[in-house]
């Protein structure tokens, strides 16, 4: 059962008060969007770190580029 | 809340569990400072973001399966009871979308619990960062930091760090301040990872000779690691139970006495862990500054390296014995640590595979011999601390939990082509990019100034 406003009246006895965020019932579906979102945030992460290292790469991977890389440090 | 001194107490023990949490923060402000002085130059936002970003990442896998895991699995299972094994509604309501995971007035406890037990997580997962610095993806290493912050951890805390674990229950595993359920996994997957990712070019010479490759900040990393100091104070009090009545211990501690607990609710005191924690602090620097002679680097890692052996059995060392244990386990984890970097050819850029994974293994065998005899729990039926109990809680801490779930990860991602960045791009320096368009916006802004003048 899905309860968009869990608390109607804070005037109660807090003993019988349990739960006090809203949206009660959809913990479950909340739940699987945030794990397919970590998980697509995770592939994400792949392409962008192959992206980073492939621009890099054509723009300082030459031979003198990386001696001067190297010299710098 | 039924009383007074319930509701006292109830409160009490939310705020003490609250205060921990921003302390042990301080854990991972010093691992980053740390490693990023530790890193070279050409390396360092890079660095910095590697270990930042675990934050988000091991938080929330957290939420998804960590702390379930912690409440399902300390009887193995199959070894002293089932999935959930004392508690399985307690257990299913953890689940992520269990009722004990969202917040309401009839637990007050959860929260801070969850929090204290996540921080403990970024601390293991930053260990191991630490050590693979300057050449692994952040790719893998953020799955590293999950497979160790999210699972390892929290099923070697079901296990060993648990009151009704089945090492504590079947070995008497007694690990208060976690010298292996911490340390010495951390240590052990790191290693694990070092193993398989191989050493920063430079670090070996084409005779193996060793080469030193010097921190860019050396002050940075001492501050950073004199932050760690910080930050274990609320590390060491967020281990405790901190206001235990003898009914909270199912009657097995008898009379009125109230006090405070370990994690496995044998009784121990504030003043025990306080007087503790500074003298094995000051045997690990004391003998770290000897060793290394004077190095500061070394010295400091030497004070945390006390800490670390004696944790296992600092709720009830006395003082004098926290002292030499901190100041024995230190020798060996720098010793160790040269070792096996000349012997195996380990680039452990920071030392935490000693620090941590010797220091721990080691201060389990110790704490096991120290307090041979001792209950490691108030409950019946389960077993005194022994050596070998210990021996084995160190083995499955460091092989079994840790070395070998992060070499096989490690290797996973090695076959897939994702654990260590390109050979030119390790040459240049992760950030080398970002320091030439750094550089180029700074020559274009220059250009405008000149112009406009």
């Amino acid at each position: 059962m899905f309860v968009a406003a869990t608390i109607e009246s804070w005037a109660a006895d807090l003993n019988d008060v349990s739960l006090i965020y809203p949206w009660t019932g959809s913990e479950f579906i909340m739940a699987i969007a945030a794990i397919v979102a970590w998980i697509a945030w995770h592939f994400w992460q792949v392409g962008f770190e192959k992206r980073e290292y492939e621009a890099e790469m054509q723009r300082y991977g030459d031979k003198d580029s990386l001696d001067r890389a190297i010299d710098d440090d | 809340m039924g009383s007074n001194i319930d509701a006292i107490t109830t409160i009490f023990t939310e705020f003490y569990y609250w205060v921990t949490i921003p302390l042990m923060f301080l854990i991972h402000v010093g691992f980053c400072m740390y490693e990023v002085g530790a890193s070279r130059h050409k390396n360092h936002l890079h660095t910095l973001m590697k270990n930042t970003m675990l934050i988000p990442l091991v938080t929330i896998t957290w939420f998804f399966f960590g702390w379930w895991i912690y409440w399902a699995l300390p009887g193995g299972p199959g070894i002293t009871g089932g999935i959930g094994h004392p508690l399985p509604e307690v257990a299913t309501s953890y689940l992520p979308w269990g009722e004990g995971m969202g917040p309401r007035l009839d637990d007050r406890i959860s929260g801070v619990f969850w929090a204290a037990f996540l921080l403990f997580a970024w601390t293991a997962a930053s260990i191991v960062s630490g050590a693979v610095i300057e050449r692994i993806r952040s790719t893998a290493f953020w799955l590293i930091a999950i497979l160790i912050g999210s699972v390892t951890w929290s099923i070697d805390a079901a296990w060993g760090w648990h009151y009704s674990g089945w090492m504590v229950q079947i070995l008497g595993y007694h690990d208060a301040y976690a010298s292996g359920v911490i340390h010495a996994i951390a240590g052990g997957c790191a290693l694990g990872v070092l193993v398989v990712l191989g050493p920063r070019l430079g670090k070996f010479g084409p005779n193996g000779e060793v080469n030193d490759i010097l921190p860019h900040n050396p002050w940075l990393v001492c501050v950073g690691l004199f932050l760690i100091y910080t930050g274990f104070w609320g590390f060491y009090v967020a281990c405790n139970v901190p206001l235990a009545d003898p009914g909270f211990i199912d009657g097995q501690i008898t009379g009125e006495t109230w006090t405070a607990t370990t994690i496995y609710l044998t009784p121990t005191t504030l003043g025990t862990i306080t007087v503790n924690f500074l003298m094995s602090l000051s045997g690990g620097l004391l003998i770290g500054y000897m060793v290394s002679k004077g190095d500061p680097f070394w010295t400091y890692s030497g004070g945390l390296a006390g800490v670390i052996t004696a944790s296992a059995g600092n709720d009830l060392y006395h003082p004098l014995q926290a002292l030499f244990i901190g100041g024995i386990g230190t020798a060996c984890a720098y010793k160790l640590h040269y070792w096996v970097e000349r012997t195996f050819k380990i680039d452990d850029a920071v030392g935490a595979v000693a620090v941590h994974g010797y220091a721990g293994f080691i201060g389990l065998l110790i704490c096991g011999v120290v307090l041979w005899g001792f209950p490691a729990s108030p409950y019946e039926g389960f077993a005194h601390i022994t050596p070998w109990g210990q021996f084995a809680g160190a083995v499955i801490m460091f092989w079994v939990l840790g070395f070998i779930p992060g070499w096989v990860l490690a290797k996973i991602l090695s076959a897939c082509g994702q654990l260590r960045i390109p050979k030119e791009v390790e040459l240049m320096g992760l950030d080398f990019g970002t320091e030439q368009d750094r550089e180029a916006a700074h020559r274009d802004v220059l250009a405008t100034e000149h112009a406009k003048n």
